[in-house]
């Protein structure tokens, strides 16, 4: 469970995180999308306990960052963005580092470290330094270590990015798995990725959340986006005019074949298709494409973040 | 203690996984024991008072070596953001990594003992000096490596906590010496004193004589302890 609290956190004038609250429950993963420099990073920091906010407070399986950071931190599986690790060291002398580190018993920290060489399919790297390692691979150590104690919330800031297609489906695979009984959010800022990964979703830009919900919730936050593609052909000025009130034309184009295309803006959020059919028969035209376009995940983040301008 | 012990380990595993520790060990025997041979050989006195005289100034040079990357590189490569996420207090951190690289430090000067042996087959030494002058050098080392430690959390690059470690390092010893304190005249005069308690290098004089006086030692505990109390500072500061 990692709750966060009206959270504040300045840097001198600028403000990185704004008020932000939300909740993540055992058993959920929670995309946290934005775009680059909206505060994903310091949000997460915070919550890991490496920086504290102006106000507000975070908690992680009910410790405090204020009253038990170290509580905190032993609750906690945290995925630094970028993988920073220790390049020097070999890959299982660090994951016994931070098995030791995470006070695991030693009878138990052998078994562990295998198990986890394992869940990160890290066998044939085990022993080999770290810097000999690929993007890849780092990645896998650096998840391997937020895992070794298996901690009931994880924090993952950015996680796939600079791997390859194979790599990412994989994380997202194990990213899932562990979701069923941890709390993980998860920062990206590739939509398709919080689509197919996560529960929930939560869009922060310039420090501020500005959409909570799962996937369709958030599309049906795009109020007043949505679109149709009528191809027509007739009396084109006719059917201009007896349009309904609530539509206008977006764009308007001659296919070779005579026909018609018209993409039309709709200011009302729910289907209006039978009106659209209505004012095309009302022309004496005929019909032969009508589509509704739903709000995607992308127009409703690009609406969220940048004010409504596209 | 247990978790200093696993800083600790970790940190002494970089030192020696890397070549930095072997370099250091390498360089810092060389040079003395150069050095001290040059001139060991014409003096022809059974005395290693002339390789003790040089310990302040190799320390100067040297331990800023061991000290630097002990804060800077973790913040270079944002390890930092790892490690302290780890349950760990940060005094604990301080701590294990300080003990590390006073580790290698103290290696190096055990190292130097065959020297010892050497001047001890050749003629009679006076063995309470040099029991003495080694163990002024541990407290002169364990104060220079505290205040490098410090210096290292101030900055991301190492070089600069070199340069800035053997500047700080180096301020502290001129100051006690005296062709400094030759120019504290008419009303700096009582400046004196001050000065000369303030040299780094003066305590691991009267040390080196022989003369065990507390007041050395407590001066070497407190140019030990404030700088890791800086540190600590320093490293809970980074956290606003």
């Amino acid at each position: 469970m990692i709750e966060v609290e009206n959270l504040t956190k300045r840097f001198g004038a600028t403000v990185a995180v704004d008020n932000v609250t939300f909740t993540v429950k055992p058993g959920e993963v929670v995309g946290f999308l934005g775009p680059n420099g909206a505060g994903k990073t310091t949000t997460m920091r915070v919550i890991t306990g490496l920086i504290y906010p102006q106000a507000g407070t975070a908690r992680v399986n009910g410790h405090d960052i204020w009253n038990d950071p170290v509580g905190v931190k032993r609750s906690l599986g945290y995925l630094p963005e970028s993988t920073p690790l220790y390049e020097e060291m070999g890959v299982v002398d660090f994951l016994r580092f931070t098995a030791e580190a995470r006070s695991i018993p030693k009878k138990d920290a052998r078994a562990r470290v295998d198990e986890m060489i394992e869940t990160c399919a890290l066998q044939e790297m085990a022993f080999k330094d770290i810097s000999e390692l690929s993007r890849g691979y780092r990645q896998r150590v650096g998840l391997a270590q937020a895992l070794i104690h298996d901690p009931p919330a994880l924090i993952l800031d950015e996680p796939t990015s600079g791997l390859d297609p194979t790599q990412i489906l994989e994380i997202r695979k194990l990213v899932r798995r562990l979701g069923q009984h941890k709390a993980i959010l998860f920062s990206t800022h590739i939509l398709d990725e919080a689509q197919k990964t996560c529960d929930r979703i939560l869009i922060i830009n310039d420090g501020r959340l500005v959409g909570e919900g799962n996937p369709q919730e958030l599309a049906a936050m795009a109020k007043g986006s949505s679109l149709y593609r009528v191809e027509f052909r007739g009396e084109t000025q006719q059917l201009l005019s007896g349009l309904p009130g609530h539509v206008t034309v977006a764009a308007q184009q001659e296919l070779p074949d005579g026909w018609l295309a018209l993409d039309l803006s709709s200011t009302e959020p729910d289907d209006r298709s039978e009106e659209l059919f209505d004012a095309v028969v009302a022309a004496g035209g005929k019909l032969r494409r009508l589509a509704r376009k739903e709000a995607t995940l992308e127009e409703v983040f690009l609406h969220l973040t940048k004010g409504g301008e596209a | 203690m247990g978790r200093i012990w696993v800083m600790y380990k970790k940190e002494l595993k970089i030192y020696f996984d890397s070549p930095i520790a072997y370099i250091f060990i390498i360089v810092f025997l060389g040079v003395t024991s150069w050095l001290f041979f040059r001139t060991f050989f014409l003096i022809k006195v059974s005395s290693m008072r002339s390789f003790f005289m040089l310990i302040p100034w190799m320390c100067l040079f040297f331990i800023p070596a061991i000290s630097m990357r002990l804060w800077a590189e973790e913040r270079k490569t944002g390890s930092s953001e790892l490690l302290l996420s780890l349950p760990f207090q940060e005094w604990q951190v301080v701590l294990g990594k300080y003990f590390a690289a006073l580790t290698v430090y103290v290696l190096t000067i055990l190292l130097t003992t065959p020297l010892a042996i050497v001047v001890g087959a050749l003629g009679e030494p006076d063995w309470g000096v040099i029991v003495g002058s080694y163990l002024g050098s541990l407290f002169l080392g364990a104060a220079i490596l505290a205040i490098g430690t410090f210096i290292s959390t101030l900055t991301t690059n190492q070089i600069i906590a070199f340069i800035i470690g053997v500047l700080v390092v180096a301020a502290l010893t001129v100051v006690g010496q005296p062709l400094f304190t030759l120019f504290l005249q008419g009303p700096l005069a009582v400046l004196t004193p001050y000065a000369d308690w303030l040299g780094l290098a003066n305590h691991f004089t009267s040390i080196s004589r022989g003369v065990l006086d507390s007041r050395d030692f407590v001066y070497y505990l407190l140019m030990t302890a404030l700088p890791l109390y800086l540190t600590v500072k320093s490293v809970q500061a980074s956290k606003v």
